[in-house]
């Protein structure tokens, strides 16, 4: 579904991202997880247009994705959860999912999709009319993974989706990541707690500062000597 | 309060019928058209899209509808839309790059501002077909001629009531579309209002060409109904200092907070005017950089805005109340 090649992508003479490749298959779950300032978030802000790569192959169900804006992506059928939620903070819970369908072929389907956002987390329809900005980190997760299925994506990137969040909440939203994986969702995440986020995933990448040094099934890397020494702690 | 408004809207059909001075009524046609321009600008300005170029719009506007008058005998009914057409033209060579490259805040200030000085330079320079700093009066035919579109005052009341009326039809339907919210995403988070699909640069895009095409339209009437146009007032960072100075201070995310804010320029201009006569030209200028300084750091949400809090945190308490009770 998803075909990364020979990736380089960076800000302004920095480099980031060195021949990554990376590929994601229809209903699978893929993580990639890497220390701080691997390169993840770079890797995500690449695959939904928001940053341009300068050499590589990036291909969404065998079109090409180069050099094609952040909202063309959106409608093409990924959607990105970014980093640290980035909700629009004035704005209601209900009208951040509004924005989530603003492409206009999701327009129309406004309505029956908020319900369906709702039935997955009621909680946010009992917040519906509270500003997004005044809610609990783990709520506020809950609605920007919301905003993103509002567009109904074929493959849904998420960017750290447990950072900066109590340990309780965390477990909380993986297991939303869970019940998205059951809703049939093809999802990319990527993260720094390895340990949890390699229970919930089928296959992983192990990015380390811009290059993929490891990939494989995740129970794979889970009995992998090297990576339970640096990243499981065991 | 809502059977206020028939009352209210009843009681804006009274004033050529009153017996009130010529310059009273005067002043309230100037304060409709005005009005009409300072809504037009809260329509981008709301949004975080501080401009201080609408001085060039408004110039283009007027302008181009009275040279092609002047010169060309064209009515205004073509040069009008023609003004239109060029401002829209201006907004989008500026606004266009200014959205790609990300030019914001302060920054899109600036370059706004630049903007209206160059127009406002342009004007002078070019002498000898715009009259200069000296201004320029559209020829003059005999009153209540619709080609000319010049009128006694008694029709003009009816044009500015019109366009003022249209000004607040055109925000309300912007503030209750999806452009609104995008809008308020963008400028709570452009990144990531991006990065869930919308369409960044178009949104921009839209509003400021709305806001830039009212506000040429509401200069063009302007200098009609003056039938005197000059560089200093109708274009440059005065009047745009101006146009902001009192969207802010009535108030730009309330629908009549321009409006307001208008009763408080143009009442205030000719205060001036009385006071200082033809000493200290620039003493205008000055007093609404002050009071613009004074309104931002005390009530950004200007004198509307104000009056809206007050109002919706006593309806909050009243229905409280019988909660509590």
């Amino acid at each position: 579904m998803l075909e990364i090649a020979g990736l380089e992508a960076g800000y302004g003479g920095f480099r980031a991202l060195h021949g990554v490749a990376l590929t994601v298959r229809a209903g699978e779950a893929v993580a990639v997880v890497g220390p701080n300032g691997a390169g993840k978030t770079t890797l995500m802000r690449v695959i939904s247009g928001l940053l341009a790569p300068v050499a590589g192959r990036l291909a969404f169900e065998g079109a090409d994705l180069a050099a094609v804006p952040p909202h063309r992506i959106v409608e093409r059928g990924i959607a990105h959860v970014p980093e640290n939620r980035r909700l629009f903070p004035r704005l209601s819970v209900e009208e951040n999912l509004r924005m989530g369908a603003f492409a206009p072929a999701s327009r129309p389907h406004f309505t029956e999709r908020l319900e369906w956002v709702y039935s997955l987390f009621p909680r946010m329809r009992e917040r519906r009319a509270q500003l997004a900005g005044t809610m609990s980190g783990g709520e506020q997760q809950m609605c920007a993974i919301g905003r993103a299925l509002m567009s109904k994506p074929k493959l849904l990137l998420m960017d750290e989706p447990s950072a900066g969040l109590a340990p309780v909440i965390v477990d909380q939203v993986f297991d939303l990541v869970r019940r998205i994986r059951q809703e049939g969702f093809t999802v990319l995440i990527v993260e720094q707690n390895v340990r949890q986020v390699l229970e919930l995933v089928d296959r992983a990448y192990v990015l380390e500062v811009g290059t993929i040094r490891r990939s494989g099934s995740a129970a794979a890397l889970q009995a992998d000597p090297a990576i339970r020494e640096a990243y499981l702690g065991i | 309060m809502k059977a206020g408004w028939p009352l209210l809207g009843a009681a804006l059909l009274l004033p050529p019928f009153l017996p009130i001075s010529d310059y009273t009524l005067h002043i309230i046609i100037l304060v409709l058209l005005w009005a009409f321009v300072y809504t037009s600008w809260t329509i981008m300005g709301r949004f975080g899209l501080v401009s201080l170029g609408h001085g060039a719009f408004l110039g283009l506007g007027t302008y181009v509808t009275a040279l092609l008058w002047n010169h060309y005998g064209l009515t205004p009914w073509a040069g009008i839309p023609l003004g239109v057409v060029v401002a829209v033209a201006v907004a989008l060579v500026i606004g266009y790059p200014c959205s790609r490259l990300k030019v914001v805040g302060h920054y899109f200030a600036l370059v706004t501002l630049a903007l209206t000085e160059v127009v406002r330079l342009s004007i002078v320079a070019w002498r000898d077909v715009t009259g200069g700093s000296l201004g320029m009066t559209p020829n003059a035919v005999p009153p209540e001629s619709i080609v000319a579109l010049q009128f006694t005052k008694f029709t003009w009341y009816w044009v500015a009531l019109g366009v003022w009326a249209l000004g607040l039809v055109v925000w309300h339907r912007v503030d209750r579309s999806m452009t609104r919210s995008a809008m308020d995403a963008i400028a709570d988070d452009e990144t990531a209002a991006a990065a869930v699909g919308i369409n960044v640069t178009l949104q921009k895009l839209l509003v400021t060409t709305v806001s830039a095409a009212l506000t040429a339209f509401g200069g063009a009437l302007i200098g009609q109904y003056q039938m005197y146009i000059n560089p200093d007032t109708m274009a440059g960072v005065g009047v745009s200092l101006q146009i902001v100075f009192a969207a802010i201070s009535g108030g730009m995310y309330v629908i009549l907070g321009p409006t307001v804010g208008a009763i408080l320029t143009i009442v205030l201009q000719e205060f001036l005017r009385v006071l200082f006569g033809t000493r200290c030209i620039g003493a205008a200028a000055t007093i609404y950089g002050i009071m613009l300084i004074v309104f931002i750091i005390f009530m950004p949400a200007g004198i509307c805005g104000v009056i809206v809090a007050r109002m919706r945190k006593r309806r909050a308490v009243a229905a409280a109340a019988p909660a509590a009770g």
